[in-house]
C-alpha cells in the first residue's frame, strides 16, 4: 500500500476496505468497554453480554474508557473503596467525559450507587452523573423482620419509558444484593421501582447515563433482555 | 414482594454430579454443565454446588469444570469445596461465581472468613454447617464429608460464623440428607432464632410442603433441595427437576 494514500482514500478505493468500515463500526458499537477496577467480578458479566450477541472488553486503562462506544460500569463492595481504585486508576475524569460527550454509560449495582453524589455507606464523592444520595435501607419497627441486605429475587416495574426498560414494563424479576439504595433528586430520573418495605428506586436514567441497583446479568431472561436493550441503544 | 428463594444443592465429585444419603453412597446423576443448562432454561433462583471432595481427597477447586458450569449460569451460583485462601476466592469471583461457601476452612481458619468478608463484603460468603445429632442429642457440626466432628455445638457455631463475617449459613442436616422425609425444623429454629444472617435449610427436602415449613415453621430465609431436584421421586430415576414458579409461589404463600 502507498504510504502517501491517505487512510481514507485507500479505503474508499477498496471495496473490501468499504466493507471493513461497515463491519469495523458496526462491531464498535456493539462492542462494550466493561470498566475493571477490582471492585466486582466481571466474569458473569463478560459471559452475559457474549451470550446475548454483543462483544465485551474488560479494560482498567483511561485510554480504552476514552476511546470507548459503550461503557459498562460493575460493582461490589464498598462505596468509598470503589471510588479509591477508581481514582487510583485514573478512571474518574474518563468516566465523566464519556457521560459529557453523549457515550451509553451503564452502571450495576454498586456501579449505579457510583452514579450519585454522595453514599451513606461513605465519605467520598461519586462521580456525581444523575443528581442524587445513596441511602441506607431504614424500616420501621414493625417491619424490623426485613433483612438487611435485600438478596433474593424481586419485581422490578418500570417507571418511565426507555429503550433499556423495553420489554421489562411490569411483572420483570431481578436478582438483587444490597443494603443501600439511590434517591434521586428528580423524579424525571427514575427509571424502575421496587417495593422492599417501601417503594425503592432500583433504576436511574438520565440522558446516556443509566444504572440498575439490580444484577442483570444474574437474572436470566430478564436479564438477557436488559442487556440486549443496552446493546441496541 | 421479595421472594423466598428455592435453589438446587447440586453436589459435585471428580467433575460429575452426584448424590448421597445422609452424606454416604454418592450416586452419578449427571454432568453439571447440563445440569446448569437445564436449571437455567427452569429459570430457577440462585444455585448451590458443592465439590464433596475437593477437602476430603486433597484435590484442589476444579476450575476447569467451574469455567464451563460458570460459563452457563445466568442466575447466582454459590461454590463451596476446597476453598482455602483469599487467592483462591478472587479467582473463583472473577470467574463468575457470586457467593463462597467454606466448610472445613471455615473451622480450621477463622481469620480466612474476616479476610475475605472484608475484601468481599459478607453477602458473598456463606458459611456451611453441615450437623449431626449426636448420642447424647444436640447436633454437632462436622466437616470432611461428616467425617471429623468438630464437637462444636450447630448453634454456637451459627453465632461464631456470623461474628467472624459470614453472611449466611447454609445449613446441612447430615441425618435427613437424601432421605425425602423432611426438614429437621426444630434444629433450623434454633439456628434461625439465634442468628440475624439469612439461613439457607437444607437436608431432608421431601415435598413442596417440607419447603413450606422450613420457611414458616423453621424460620429459614431460603431452601435448598438436593435429592428433588435431580430424581423423579424417592428410590426413582435421574431427572433434573424443579418446581415450577406457580407451585412454588403458592408454597410460599
Amino acid at each position: 500500500m502507498d504510504v502517501s494514500l491517505s487512510r481514507e482514500k485507500w479505503f474508499a478505493e477498496s471495496a473490501i476496505g468499504a466493507a471493513g468500515i461497515a463491519n469495523l463500526s458496526d462491531w464498535s458499537v456493539k462492542l462494550i468497554t466493561v470498566v475493571d477496577y477490582g471492585a466486582g467480578n466481571i466474569g458473569s458479566v463478560l459471559n452475559m453480554i457474549r451470550k446475548v450477541g454483543g462483544q465485551a472488553e474488560a479494560s482498567s486503562k483511561p485510554d480504552k474508557l476514552r476511546s470507548a462506544k459503550k461503557v459498562l460500569l460493575p460493582g461490589v463492595g464498598s462505596f468509598d473503596n470503589a471510588m479509591v481504585k477508581l481514582e487510583q486508576l485514573e478512571l474518574v475524569q474518563p468516566l465523566r467525559d464519556c457521560a459529557a460527550l453523549g457515550v451509553p454509560l451503564f452502571g450495576i449495582c454498586l456501579g449505579m450507587q457510583l452514579l450519585a453524589q454522595s453514599s451513606e455507606e461513605g465519605a467520598l464523592p461519586g462521580l456525581a452523573l444523575i443528581p442524587g444520595r445513596v441511602r441506607r435501607f431504614s424500616f420501621n419497627t414493625g417491619q424490623s423482620a426485613l433483612k438487611i441486605p435485600h438478596m433474593g429475587w424481586n419485581q422490578v416495574s418500570a417507571c418511565n419509558r426507555h429503550p433499556l426498560a423495553e420489554g421489562l414494563e411490569t411483572g420483570s424479576r431481578f436478582y438483587f444484593v444490597h443494603s443501600y439504595h439511590y434517591e434521586c433528586e428528580d423524579h424525571a430520573d427514575e427509571l424502575f421501582k421496587t417495593h422492599y418495605g417501601y417503594d425503592f428506586v432500583s433504576g436511574v436514567q438520565r440522558g446516556n447515563v443509566m444504572g440498575v441497583q439490580f444484577h442483570p446479568e444474574k437474572s436470566h431472561r430478564f436479564g438477557m433482555r436488559l442487556f440486549k436493550n443496552f446493546i441496541g441503544l | 414482594m421479595l421472594a423466598t428463594r428455592l435453589m438446587p444443592c447440586l453436589l459435585m465429585s471428580n467433575g460429575a454430579l452426584v448424590k448421597t444419603v445422609r452424606f454416604k453412597n454418592p450416586v452419578y446423576v449427571g454432568d453439571p454443565v447440563n445440569a446448569v443448562r437445564i436449571f437455567n432454561q427452569k429459570e430457577v433462583d440462585e444455585l448451590v454446588l458443592l465439590d464433596i471432595e475437593a477437602t476430603t481427597h486433597n484435590r484442589g477447586i476444579d476450575f476447569e469444570t467451574l469455567e464451563k458450569v460458570v460459563s452457563e449460569c445466568f442466575m447466582p451460583i454459590c461454590y463451596g469445596g476446597g476453598v482455602n485462601t483469599v487467592e483462591d476466592m478472587r479467582r473463583l469471583f472473577n470467574l463468575g461465581v457470586e457467593k463462597i461457601s467454606l466448610g472445613a476452612a471455615a473451622f480450621e481458619n477463622p481469620d480466612l472468613i474476616r479476610q475475605a468478608s472484608a475484601e468481599f463484603g459478607n453477602q458473598a460468603i456463606v458459611v456451611t454447617l453441615d450437623v449431626k445429632k449426636g448420642l447424647l442429642g444436640g447436633h454437632s457440626v462436622r466437616t470432611h464429608q461428616g467425617k471429623k466432628d468438630t464437637r462444636i455445638d450447630a448453634v454456637q457455631a451459627a453465632l461464631d460464623m456470623e461474628k467472624l463475617g459470614a453472611g449466611e449459613i447454609l445449613l446441612n442436616s447430615i441425618d435427613r440428607d437424601g432421605t425425602w422425609s423432611g426438614f429437621n425444623l426444630k434444629l433450623i429454629r434454633e439456628v434461625t432464632s439465634a442468628i440475624g444472617v439469612p439461613v439457607i435449610a437444607c437436608g431432608g427436602a421431601g415435598s413442596l410442603q417440607d419447603v413450606r415449613l422450613a420457611v414458616s415453621e423453621g424460620g429459614a430465609s431460603a431452601v435448598a433441595i438436593g435429592s428433588m431436584a435431580v430424581f423423579q421421586g424417592k428410590d426413582l430415576g435421574v431427572l433434573i427437576k424443579f418446581p415450577k414458579r406457580m407451585d412454588q409461589e403458592a408454597a410460599f404463600a
